[in-house]
């Protein structure tokens, strides 16, 4: 644990509320937190500011008429929600996605994943107190946003994916253009490391705070980056996987403790920098091997699935994803529930053995990596 | 363990509190009695052959034809990397059922939010209290027969479609 000294509270507790509008909550989250002096010791978090009824909308609207919604699931990575979504629909219909299409879904995913953890990197380290590097990984990620809007024509909520496929096919050059971005990405990360990763201060700031062991993070079913960190080697597209994940070459990295303890927050930002090598390494190989062909597999006019029910997982950038689509014969989904990462890491808040301090929950809530619209919905 | 193992195993424990399979569907499930469901839930996440260590999601399914409402629990294992469906049928006018927060601790945000949107009470939860909607708010709004209010505090929940304000389209008239 960090070297403070913890004290037992002599005067009254004082509430303050942090938020909703905090510039360290990552959109409209209210934290009530009881402090004697700088020391925390309860946290409620309060959500529902950015509720917008998407599982509401959902049985109002056709198949096919959802998927803009699901951009706006986790708008920092609107093709993860895309996909899972689609997936669960072609779950229902049994529909067999053409190959290509499958290698331009991992490409548009592994990419919004570089966006999603250079916004995560950013932020983290904006909210640890240096603005420069969250410059820096804007810049790169503007470059992301460049290749989308070439891609499918979106810079944020892209809804480039369809039922049976995806809605564009590359645009001539594109290829080259991404490999060339990518080999400049690369050295980035190089660069991004020696500025803030390895900074002595940053590193301080951020080992042995906040450390989550494996059990806990299971049972507050904490997934996806935050549980790899915690030293669980759990990756969807490695344990189950989906799309054309199998025939790709790529590494899952585990929390070790490198600078602190396992599962600290240090280790939380180690293994989204490292995924991000591992997501442009996946690009490379798809954009290398992928076939030619069909992009969009034919699908009926009016999407009917027969009653059914079905609960599909995906890896997002902000871990696992899930659908839960109930459908009844009606063109429109029955009940669509949405299970997100966020959601589920905000349980933790309550849950914290020690008492923090308050500069410490913000860097919590960073390296979490917790987005509004994604635990409301 | 596929589902139909694991159905075979509590069946053998707890006989008629496991109600049914259904393997119909594409991600089969199995129905208990929600008076037992916190027993069962404590089975499943403690025995060493089932170890459901990772609650996923809770989910509640409104059905008025038939008057009921199914919640819906999807539950994995890491270490066996099985999955398991468990649905509860309760009924829609008094839905109550045990609260699991004491096993998985993501359990009580989830059931929070399906109280607040379906009205069902988990017996026993730490803090049941509304999570998405404000906690004055009225009704349950996932539920198929929900009706939207005018109004919240004064503030209208209707607004006029902001193409008709240029007067460039004229609305349709109303009959």
């Amino acid at each position: 644990m960090a070297e403070y000294a913890f004290y037992t509270p002599e005067g009254e507790m004082l509430t303050v509320n942090m938020g909703p509008h905090h510039p360290s909550t990552h959109g409209v989250i209210k934290f009530v937190i009881d402090v004697d002096s700088e020391i925390i010791h309860k946290i409620t978090p309060e959500i529902g500011f950015l509720h917008r009824a998407i599982e509401k909308i959902a049985e109002k609207v056709t198949y096919p008429g959802f998927l803009p919604y699901t951009d706006r699931v986790d708008y920092l990575a609107a093709i993860s929600a895309n996909v899972t979504y689609a997936m669960a629909v072609e779950k229902l219909l049994e529909l067999e996605i053409p190959k290509r299409a499958q290698y331009l879904r991992v490409i548009a995913i592994e990419l919004n994943r570089i966006a999603s953890h250079l916004i995560f990197v950013g932020a983290y380290s904006m909210d640890l107190g240096a603005f420069t590097p969250f410059l820096h990984a804007i810049r790169e990620r503007e470059k992301t946003n460049d290749l989308f809007e070439a891609l499918c024509g979106q810079r944020l909520t892209h809804h480039y994916i369809r039922i049976g496929g995806v809605s564009h096919d590359l645009p001539p050059g594109w290829k080259d253009r991404a490999l060339e971005w990518l080999d400049h990405f690369e050295k980035f990360i190089d660069e991004f490391n020696r500025l803030i990763t390895f900074n002595h201060i940053f590193v301080k700031r951020m080992a042995n705070v906040v450390v989550i062991p494996p059990e806990m993070a299971i049972n507050h079913g904490l997934v996806g980056p935050n549980l790899r960190a915690s030293g669980v080697k759990w990756d969807l597209r490695k344990e189950m996987p989906y799309l054309v994940y199998p025939e790709l070459d790529f590494e899952v990295p585990v929390g070790t403790g490198m600078m602190g303890s396992v599962g600290d927050s240090f280790d939380r930002l180690w293994v989204r920098i490292l995924e991000m090598r591992e997501s442009a390494k996946i690009i490379r190989q798809a954009l290398k091997q992928m076939p030619e062909g069909e992009i969009r597999a034919k699908t009926p006019r009016v999407i009917k699935p027969a009653p059914n029910e079905v609960y599909v997982r995906t890896e997002a950038p902000r871990g696992d994803m899930g659908f839960y689509l109930v459908s009844d014969g009606s063109p429109r989904p029955y009940r669509l529930k949405i299970r997100t990462g966020s959601f589920t890491a905000m349980t933790i808040f309550e849950h914290l053995k020690e008492p923090i301090m308050i500069q410490d929950l913000v860097a919590l809530i960073s390296s979490l990596d917790i987005i509004a619209p994604e635990i409301d919905r | 363990m596929i589902t139909k193992e694991i159905f075979e195993k509590l069946k053998e424990k707890f006989g008629d509190d496991i109600i049914r399979l259904d393997e119909s569907v594409k991600d089969p499930f199995v129905v208990v009695n929600p008076q037992k469901w916190l027993e069962i839930a404590k089975y499943l996440h403690d025995d060493p052959d089932l170890y459901f260590d990772f609650l996923m999601s809770i989910a509640g399914v409104d059905y008025p034809d038939e008057n009921l409402i199914r919640v819906v629990y999807h539950l994995w294992s890491y270490k066996h990397r099985h999955m398991l469906v468990v649905k509860v049928e309760l009924n829609r006018e008094n839905p109550v059922v045990d609260s699991i927060d004491s096993i998985w601790a993501n359990a009580n945000w989830l059931e929070r939010e399906t109280y607040d949107l379906f009205g069902v009470v988990f017996k026993g939860s730490r803090n049941l209290k509304r999570l998405l909607m404000p906690e004055d708010w009225e009704g349950h709004p996932m539920r198929k027969d929900y009706e939207e209010p005018k109004e919240y505090h004064g503030i209208s929940t209707e607004r006029e479609n902001p193409v008709y304000l240029f007067h460039l389209v004229k609305p349709p008239e109303e009959e």
